[in-house]
């Protein structure tokens, strides 16, 4: 770094420090909770360190508590948010980045019509549309599929966006040189493209297994098996705020897991990240 | 480097290269297209049908009323309210979400140790679902419940989001920005280490201190990023708050924190009043595509391509 | 490769599971929103009830919350997907009553599958709730709670109260809660949950005054709030007034005010019985008392009403699937799954069969307090005032009305101007759902 002075530096740290307070506070609060007795849970406020409850809570919410509840082992819940989460990521990523190809780096009749098709479709919650979307998903067959956990939602273009975002950045003398070396679209495609694209392809796998594996509402609609259900469902029904006790230790364990996958994913696919952003620097 | 900024040239939008293929780019863009109509298309349309209804919920008394629905909600002064409640609201939340983000991306450039950590920290949050976070705010972090509301209570501060609607926003826009920092920090961290190193040093050999490097070289360069960052909080701000809304301030106190997206949702899913909800939706579609054309159309010219 | 060889282990142990059940038994689904240790409740009595016969297999599915779960049957009614049975949540009775083509009655699923109907073995209060004007029983009372008081002797001890006698009147808990306040035993001295359903539906039922014309609703036709009369007047401008120097504490529209009831912030709290579950594991050392009436009402106290959910059957099923609905419902009427349901979830028993058998086994010596919800809704014959509440559209009703409150309770307005605007919004609400 260039002229950094020390104070400077300090600063930075501060700040970052703060903002990881801020941002993270609420998980590490979770954890605490999930290390506490159900009565001192029960009793706010809660104390701001770890309690001696770790292996009672979960132990007994790994082996029984959660299926007892849920209805659902552990496993099968975290086996279906995984495929949910998984082929949301995989298939948006594999759509939008063929779209945004074409879009992009051809030109045909109808694309700016294509563009726009896509493009209105950014985002609008399930909930707004729910009624009319679940009758197509009983039309099809689709209920109680993971085609239809997965599908309807990833018929949104953020990330079309993105891909288009970062396509019109690669430099015309690219795809010319492509051309030149006789290089066919597909070609230039695996060759360049991708290789190119990895941290965005990153970084989009991250916040769509994300997107996947938080989905509550839909799988919810669209599941009428309990062996269907994911971890979100199972925390959901474990939890009441009015009318019955709720083993308030063993739903933060729960959540605890229901975070700690995700993450990661968020830690693993950085190195990813940061390795595709230090080959560019070359 | 997500999107980068290349080598700077001047010129806006330079006419591309591109490939001649008549069939492929069809074929390229039918997937998403046919997952697009089936699944946004044709229930969006059946929303709009909808909105030209009055319809009990279970579908069993049908009356066609054209506009009336419309009419009606746009007449609705708790619908003007909440339209005024949204523009704070998304304003207040982008604007908090991404100025956050951004000073915590340019941080984690300057340090040298411990940057990996710092990063990871930053963006593991990211991973909360919004329903558990929902749950864990009402317990833990609920004005009247929650431990934080219980320490800033006993130090006296008197914190009443349930009754006072300016706390009630504040509490709001933090909660909501708070789940998009990380998400904005991933970004920005790529669009900065995008930023070729070598143009920096050369700025700072003539002398540019480092406030102005920052607004003359790196911001410009990471303009789109922020365009594209600037899109997905305002379309995260309008649309997809509402559960945090609904686990937050439920539109209380009175109507002071109900935003547009909010009162579809309470009025349709709630309160099952499906036409009303159905016009509101169709006037929350005709929103976002405005919005989405003039931010194509006027704030991406003046981004800047590589 | 081992994380596949589990996913199929998984997938292998549920197609044999499925299929052999498949054959000759009828499903019955019923969805349903019953959260914590009611989930676990759900799971065993549909076990239970499969093992008990041959014939039927209920399948339970929890459908997220109240809201979320009428939201899937309607849509999956609309789709032709609906379930068996659904519970909707008591503010959601009016939409199902008005939904008169897509419900089959409680009573006409059990009298066509030839069991007879005796409505005078169950609770009259919850029954009442759940039926036609003209006695027809239209959903299965499934759970039901009523609101009563809660107080923590700890705090009563320190106010130099007495632990014994909690207040009965609403005069004897603004004074009791004045002096916990003032006497510095807690940080206020009173808080309640559900402002709606307590103080405005439970607190006319109680105190048997109108809440609306035409029954409350339950007679239908063009219904008209009654809650600006002097008396909620009275009521809610002592409240706002004990909330001025925080005396009263609000938490909430639905249940939150009982975390801070919990936290001991607050030295009574009055909520569902329902909620005493949580208190009761928190370890507080908390007493019961009857929800306080209002001392100037002449026929008070009367009788609660009940809050909770019912079990709804979908229209045209095939006669297999109504005979299998009946056949659970029958099995959930017996004394001892009442006794179990009652004694494990915290709601009323719907039988009086199993009250008094719940009574007979000393349950009531042991936990004191879980009779009282009973008493109040069994001690007297219900009057018109105290049927209970219905409109087709009371969520919204309520929301409109906890908007005033909240106005009043920030010091906007007065209880008179609050409950007005209640009443005048209200009313338009009602006039709006009605015209459908």
């Amino acid at each position: 770094m260039i002229g950094q002075s020390p104070l400077r530096t300090v600063i930075a740290h501060a700040m970052l420090i703060l903002g990881i307070l801020i941002v993270a506070f609420p998980i590490y609060y979770t954890f605490v909770a999930s290390t506490q007795t159900l009565q001192t849970i029960l009793r706010p406020p809660l104390p701001l360190l770890p309690g001696d409850q770790f292996w009672n809570n979960y132990s007994e919410a790994l082996f029984g508590g959660v299926g007892r509840i849920g209805g659902v082992s552990v496993g099968r819940l975290l086996l279906n948010t995984t495929i949910m989460a998984l082929g949301i990521a995989v298939g948006k990523i594999f759509i939008s980045i063929l779209s945004a190809y074409a879009i992009v780096f051809f030109r045909f009749p109808l694309r700016m019509t294509f563009f726009w098709l896509i493009f209105i479709t950014l985002m609008l919650p399930v909930e707004v549309r729910i009624l009319p979307t679940y009758k197509v998903m009983v039309d099809l067959g689709m209920i109680d599929t993971y085609a239809g956990l997965i599908i309807p939602l990833i018929a949104s273009a953020t990330a079309t966006l993105l891909f288009r975002q970062f396509f019109m950045t690669i430099p015309g003398e690219l795809v010319e040189a492509a051309r030149v070396d006789g290089a066919g679209p597909w070609r230039f495609f695996f060759d360049i493209l991708l290789p190119l694209s990895r941290t965005n392809i990153a970084a989009l796998f991250v916040i769509l297994f994300i997107y996947g594996w938080t989905q509550y509402l839909w799988p919810l609609l669209v599941t009428n098996s309990s062996n269907m259900n994911t971890i979100v469902i199972a925390l959901r029904k474990m939890v009441s705020f009015a009318d019955a006790d709720t083993q308030w230790h063993l739903v933060m364990v729960t959540a605890m897991l229901a975070i700690v996958p995700p993450i990661l994913v968020v830690v693993l696919m950085q190195r990813w990240f940061v390795r595709g952003l230090v080959d560019s620097e070359k | 480097m997500v999107p980068p900024a290349s080598s700077p040239r001047s010129g806006s939008v330079t006419p591309r290269v591109v490939f001649p293929n008549k069939v492929l780019p069809y074929l390229l863009v039918a997937p998403q297209l046919a997952i697009t109509l089936v699944f946004f298309y044709w229930p969006a349309g059946q929303a709009f049908y909808q909105s030209m209804l009055r319809q009990d919920p279970f579908g069993l008394r049908t009356k066609f009323v054209w506009f009336a629905n419309f009419r009606k909600v746009l007449a609705d002064p708790a619908y003007l309210n909440s339209i005024k409640v949204t523009v704070v609201f998304s304003l207040a939340t982008a604007i908090v979400a991404m100025c956050v983000a951004l000073l915590l991306a340019v941080m984690a450039e300057k340090v040298v140790r411990g940057k990996g950590l710092y990063r990871t920290l930053l963006i593991w949050p990211y991973a909360v679902a919004p329903a558990i976070a929902g749950m864990l705010w009402l317990f833990l972090f609920n004005p009247s419940i929650g431990s934080l509301a219980y320490m800033l209570r006993s130090f006296g501060i008197a914190w009443d989001p349930l009754l006072n609607g300016t706390h009630a926003m504040i509490l709001l826009v933090s909660a909501a920005a708070w789940k998009q920092i990380s998400y904005n920090f991933l970004f920005f961290v790529a669009g900065l280490q995008a930023v070729p190193k070598a143009l920096i040093e050369a700025a700072a050999m003539d002398g540019a201190g480092e406030t102005k490097r920052f607004w003359t070289i790196i911001f410009p360069l990471l303009a789109p990023t922020t365009f594209f960052l600037l899109v997905v909080n305002t379309v995260y701000a309008l649309f997809d708050t509402f559960g945090i809304v609904h686990a937050v301030t439920g539109g209380g106190p009175g109507k002071t924190t109900e935003t547009l997206v909010y009162k579809v949702y309470n009025d349709g899913f709630v309160n099952l009043i499906l036409g009303d909800s159905a016009a509101q939706s169709v006037i929350l579609m005709v929103i976002v595509i405005s919005l989405t054309a003039i931010q194509f159309r006027y704030v991406e010219r003046k981004v800047h391509y590589g | 490769m081992k994380s596949f060889g589990f996913a199929a282990g998984v997938a292998a142990t549920f197609m044999t599971l499925s299929s052999t059940s498949a054959f000759a038994v009828t499903q019955i689904s019923w969805w349903h929103a019953m959260t914590g240790a009611n989930a676990e409740v759900v799971d065993k009595i549909s076990k239970d009830f499969n093992a008990s016969q041959s014939d039927y297999e209920l399948v339970p599915v929890f459908k997220g919350t109240y809201p979320e779960t009428l939201n899937a049957g309607i849509a999956a009614y609309r789709a032709g997907q609906a379930p068996d049975i659904i519970q909707v949540f008591d503010v959601g009775t009016g939409v199902m009553m008005a939904a008169e083509g897509a419900i089959k009655p409680a009573a006409d699923v059990l009298t066509s599958a030839g069991m007879t109907f005796d409505k005078s073995q169950y609770l009259p209060g919850i029954v009442g709730y759940y039926s036609k004007p003209d006695g027809t029983m239209l959903s299965f009372p499934y759970n039901s709670s009523s609101p009563i008081l809660y107080y923590n002797k700890d705090i009563f001890k320190k106010a130099g109260l007495d632990v014994d006698s909690p207040p009965k009147t609403w005069n004897e808990v603004w004074e009791d809660a004045k002096k916990i306040k003032a006497s510095g035993a807690a940080a206020c001295g009173y808080t309640s949950t559900w402002l709606t359903w307590i103080h405005l539906e439970n607190f006319a039922a109680w105190n048997d005054v109108s809440w609306a014309t035409q029954q409350n609703g339950l007679a239908g036709g063009d219904v008209e709030l009654k809650i600006n009369a002097p008396i909620f007047v009275n009521h809610f401008q002592a409240l706002a007034d004990l909330a001025k120097d925080g005396t009263f504490k609000y938490g909430g529209r639905t249940s939150e005010a009982k975390q801070i009831f919990l936290a001991g912030e607050c030295g009574i709290m009055t909520e569902s019985s329902g909620g005493l579950g949580d208190i009761v594991k928190s370890g507080m050392n908390y007493g019961i008392g009857q929800l306080p009436y209002d001392s100037d009402a002449k026929g008070a106290p009367q009788n609660t009403t009940p809050g909770g959910a019912s079990l709804w059957v979908f229209a045209d099923k095939s006669d297999e699937e109504y005979k299998g609905v009946a056949a659970f419902f029958a099995y959930l009427s017996k004394t001892e799954v009442q006794e179990y349901l009652h004694q494990k979830s915290g709601y009323l028993p719907v039988t009086l069969a199993a009250y008094e058998a719940t009574k007979k086994s000393g349950f009531y010596d042991k936990n004191v307090g879980r009779e009282t919800p009973i008493l109040q809704m069994t001690g007297k014959t219900p009057t018109d005032n105290s049927k209970g509440v219905r409109l087709p559209n009371l969520p919204q009703v309520r929301d409109i009305q906890n908007e005033e409150f909240e106005k009043m309770l920030a010091g906007q307005q007065t209880a008179q101007q609050a409950l007005d605007n209640a009443v005048t919004r209200g009313n338009a609400a009602i006039k709006e759902a009605l015209g459908n």
